[in-house]
């Protein structure tokens, strides 16, 4: 009836799981408490859980992403702390199978979590108001690409409580992610957390693509767009084409452990080394979807805050359409010890550190733009500069890493491990926090407090180093990866700095967490009222913050780069002036069938995790009617009547009159 | 038999005439594929490049009398353009993984 | 200038173009997601080119394939292509009586189809030549049996539009939709081209 579902399944002989059970229930109750209490429901239902509006779905997959950007950090500073006493003998306080647990949970967390919805939900946020849109191509879809997502998440935090999550690490090779050695239910969560949030990735790839093809405003071509625009329409190409690959390696092994079949099994022919290339076919593009947005946030962010255009806007460009391309040639160096031998390791060698090539273009791009501009060093630009020291040093541990001879000594060492988090981090991190202070005001209309961004920001940049520099050293003297002890207590004391490290990293994250409360405190003193807090150069900043659900009352001409700041440059000034002509809006309508189709998804995971064959049916049949009373819906769309936008926009322009 | 028209959605559509030959090319290039394999006294190589030139060839037909895919309007390139760069990435990974899973077999098994 | 407000608008806001626009939008987007349709597929022929030979000593390709048959399933499937191609046609002419009958004759040769691949599985599986045989077996039943499932997925849509024509007309919706069907059945036949040759045929020799 409840599969391999029971009461056993509920780990209640370990504390830490029970502990932290108890307190997310508790703060559960209370969130949930309080929303009944203020009669929120129905808000929440109408005006975000139902929402199609892309603003709003890029502040809940932002908003998600910080949420968990706590628990994999929980894990993170528990593996530091096991790593600082589990020397010479001693256990620590983390059995192997809790600790394998923990390593792979931390990757899957951040990677999949924390770092793709933080640029997704910017991507969401931005790039309709940049190109002049007003809403993305299938809004729709994009309310069940959210809610796909949200139920991958769900999952793989259920698994904390119910159940067990893998022990393989977060890429989950074979043969260990196989039934033989993996019986339990742990791979199965892997499994259709990232196979359900995947397809809601693949839909987002796929609405931004045709919108930033098909949807830009008057006059914007190609060549006009800003570069955020860019690096999003080239992270979107390889979502397109790199996730489908992640689809079917997982539904391979799906099929290997749930129907028996031979695919990366160990006997019966299977190839074990097939999973691992198919696995990183997949794996590299996805680093580069992590960090090309970021490199979009530096570009906006840099010339900007120098109030000058960003130089080598094409070289730019066509270094990014270079990395996009460059991507799929160098999966290999993931595996160069798996013995495929010289031929095959010296292309993709080589193939590597060309790619380093367009990198190191952008960053002299940034650096070029900076000189003689007059930088404000504000926190987006902090972060900026900590970004192009430390990615710049870990893309050189990078390409020291692309030599195979090189890689013979380190792979899987603590250098690995050190190079990703060095750019990750360095790069993916400091971009995203940089894009959440820049564009915070577009989304909410009052700023982050500036003294809790830069504390924020120091405690990230200290932290980082004090946690990683210990382990590039560690990996010289032969440390490997994901150790639970180690015999060698000459290590330890590496070991304690780098768990220092961690604390001041939580301190950073605490900086955050208070500079939001702090900010909404005080947002009534940081209002933006015009819209445009940073003398902006680009379209998202010629609207009110936030904008009304339509955006633009009408949707702007365009012929320059900077279309925006070009505007202001004109004799007289940018004016903000009230039309005197309004026209009815064509817009959608929200929709229910996104998150209720999203929540039989939840029911049919589940089931298929625990094997409650009739449940997952039902799940099944569930998401089928959903879509299908979607497909049967005539009355998707609705028009914003000229009146309304005509209120709308005069009170807008009566707040910019009191303000002046 | 009407002519190719373009209708007001910016895709072109064929005519009866596109639809018939495109049918007919296809059962012809699918019965000297099958005929060389099933009939035949060739060497595996022939048979290997004809059914192979075979099929790129009803894959053309297929996409230029049935799905109508043309480079004549913005339209018609950015979708033979995006398809043009799939085949690319394509040919990339499943070349690089057939080229990478050889060599690990002569090396490892 | 005249460009230096906001007031600009886009004097093409009719609701007619709009449509067309939309129309347009979701056909293209159609396409890009049958491009990732392709990579799925390409990892599926990659996968069964690696494990072709990984027999496991059960079942090899030339003891398993019936040509033959699969022929007749390869016509049956191409078929009811040229059938589709004709509702479309149908529909441009705005004859909704045609477009049924055609989309009617187009799910029966579907069908037709699927019901041979059906029969094909289960003789290999009551043989003792299922997928959890070997490895081989494991990458022919996936890779077969997804395009398998694309089909299926695509006669329920058949289906669908079968309903949605009778009840609503031709309309821009579901011409629009009809559009995105007919780009999703003719790349089936496609990637049918791809799996006779690269598994049927050259499995044979």
């Amino acid at each position: 009836m409840f599969g391999k579902l029971s009461l056993d399944s509920i780990p209640f002989e370990q504390p830490i799981i029970m502990v932290t059970a108890a307190a997310i229930g508790i703060i559960g109750a209370i969130i949930l408490g309080l929303i009944t209490y203020y009669g929120k429901w129905g808000y929440l239902w109408t005006d975000w859980i139902t929402s199609i509006d892309h603003k709003k779905i890029g502040v809940m997959y932002f908003l998600v992403a910080l949420v968990m950007l706590v628990r994999g950090f929980a894990d993170a500073i528990m593996m530091r702390t096991q790593q600082m006493f589990a020397t010479g003998g001693a256990e620590g306080f983390l059995p192997p199978d809790h600790y394998d647990q923990i390593f792979t949970a931390h990757g899957v967390i951040m990677i999949f979590f924390v770092a793709m919805p933080m640029v997704i939900g910017l991507m969401n946020l931005v790039v309709p108001l940049q190109i002049g849109a007003r809403d993305v191509a299938f809004p729709f879809m994009n309310n069940l690409s959210f809610w796909l997502f949200a139920v991958g998440m769900i999952l793989v935090n259920m698994s904390l409580v119910i159940g067990e999550f893998a022990k393989t690490g977060w890429l989950a090779y074979a043969p260990l992610s196989e039934l033989k050695y993996s019986p339990g239910v742990g791979v199965d969560y892997w499994i259709w957390a990232l196979q359900l949030s995947g397809i809601g990735t693949t839909l987002t790839g796929i609405n931004f693509f045709v919108t930033i093809l098909r949807m830009r405003t008057k006059g914007m071509t190609l060549f006009r767009m800003p570069i955020f625009t860019w690096t999003a329409l080239c992270t979107n190409v390889l979502i397109i084409l790199s996730f489908p690959i992640l689809t079917a390696t997982i539904a391979m092994l799906t099929l290997d452990r749930y129907l028996g079949m031979h695919f990366f099994t160990n006997d019966m022919g299977g190839n074990i080394m097939m999973y691992v290339n198919l696995i990183w076919a997949w794996g590299h593009p996805e680093v580069y979807i992590l960090i090309l947005p970021a490199f979009g946030v530096f570009s906006e962010v840099i010339s900007t805050f120098t109030k000058k255009r960003l130089f080598g806007y094409k070289t730019m460009v066509w270094a990014t359409v270079a990395i996009t391309f460059l991507s799929f040639t160098v999966w290999l160096h993931h595996f160069f010890t798996m013995g495929a031998g010289a031929d095959v390791n010296s292309f993709f060698g080589i193939a590597t550190m060309i790619i380093a090539i367009p990198t190191g273009v952008k960053i002299f791009n940034w650096l070029f733009t900076m000189y003689r501009g007059r930088l404000q060093f504000t926190t987006p630009v902090l972060w900026t500069i900590g970004f192009i020291i430390t990615f710049t040093l870990g893309g050189m541990t990078g390409v020291m890493l692309a030599v195979p001879g090189a890689n013979f000594v380190l792979h899987n060492t603590l250098f690995v491990i050190a190079h990703f988090h060095n750019v990750i981090i360095g790069g993916v991190v400091f971009g995203m926090m940089a894009g959440l202070t820049y564009w915070f005001p577009k989304a909410f209309g009052f700023t982050l407090s500036e003294k809790w961004g830069k504390r924020s920001f120091w405690c990230w940049l200290i932290g980082f180093y004090m946690a990683f520099m210990p382990l590039y050293a560690l990996s010289f003297f032969g440390a490997m990866r994901r150790m639970q002890s180690y015999e060698q207590t000459e290590w330890q004391p590496l070991m304690i700095v780098a768990w220092c490290g961690a604390v001041v990293i939580a301190a950073g994250i605490a900086c955050i967490a208070i500079q939001i409360v702090v900010s909404i405190r005080d947002r009534d003193k940081n209002r933006d009222l015009t819209g445009d807090p940073w003398d902006g150069r680009t379209l998202e900043w010629a609207t009110s913050s936030p904008p009304p659900n339509y955006n633009f009352a009408y949707l702007p001409k365009v012929d320059s780069i900077d279309s925006y700041w070009e505007m202001k440059q004109q004799p007289g000034g940018f004016k903000r002036e009230l039309a005197t002509k309004f026209e009815d809006i064509h817009m959608p309508r929200n929709t229910a069938e996104g998150p209720i189709l999203s929540l039989f998804a939840l029911f049919f995971g589940f089931a298929m995790i625990w094997h409650i064959w009739w449940l997952a049916g039902l799940g099944a049949i569930g998401m089928f009617v959903t879509f299908m009373f979607r497909i049967f819906n005539n009355d998707t769309d609705y028009h914003v009547s000229a009146a309304e936008v005509e209120k709308t926009e005069r009170e807008y322009y009566q707040r910019l009159e009191v303000q002046a | 038999m009407s002519d190719i028209h373009t209708s007001h959605d910016g895709a072109s559509h064929g005519s009866h005439k596109s639809y018939i030959i495109g049918l007919v090319l296809s059962i012809v290039l699918t019965l000297l594929a099958f005929g060389v394999v099933m009939l035949g006294d060739f060497s595996t190589t022939t048979m290997i490049v004809t059914i192979i030139v075979m099929a790129v060839l009803q894959i053309m037909v297929q996409l230029i009398l049935f799905m109508h895919l043309e480079l004549k309007t913005q339209q018609g390139r950015e979708s033979g353009g995006f398809f043009f760069f799939t085949l690319v990435i394509l040919s990339l990974i499943v070349g690089g993984s057939l080229w990478i899973m050889h060599h690990l077999r002569l090396n490892l098994m | 200038m005249a460009t230096d407000t906001i007031k600009q608008h886009d004097a093409h806001a009719q609701d007619g173009h709009e449509h067309h626009d939309a129309s347009a939008m979701k056909v293209f987007g159609f396409w890009v997601y049958l491009m990732s349709d392709l990579v799925i597929f390409g990892i599926l022929f990659a996968t069964f080119g690696v494990l072709a030979k990984a027999t496991a000593g059960g079942p090899t390709s030339q003891e398993i394939f019936d040509l033959p048959f699969v022929m007749v399933e390869t016509f049956l499937l191409l078929i009811s292509s040229f059938t589709f191609g004709l509702a479309v046609l149908a529909q441009n002419a705005g004859d909704r009586g045609a477009v049924l009958k055609w989309l009617a004759v187009t799910f029966l040769l579907g069908a037709g189809f699927i019901s041979m691949e059906i029969y094909e599985f289960y003789s290999l599986i009551s043989e003792g030549a299922g997928p959890d045989r070997s490895a081989f077996l494991s990458a022919f039943f996936t890779l077969v049996g997804t395009h398998g499932l694309h089909v299926t997925f695509g006669l329920i849509w058949i289906a669908i539009m079968f309903v949605q024509i009778s009840r609503r007309g031709l309309d821009s919706v579901t011409k629009s939709r009809m559009l995105c069907l007919s780009l999703f059945w003719h790349f089936l036949d496609i990637v049918w081209v791809c799996v006779f040759t690269f598994v049927y045929l050259m499995g044979a020799m």
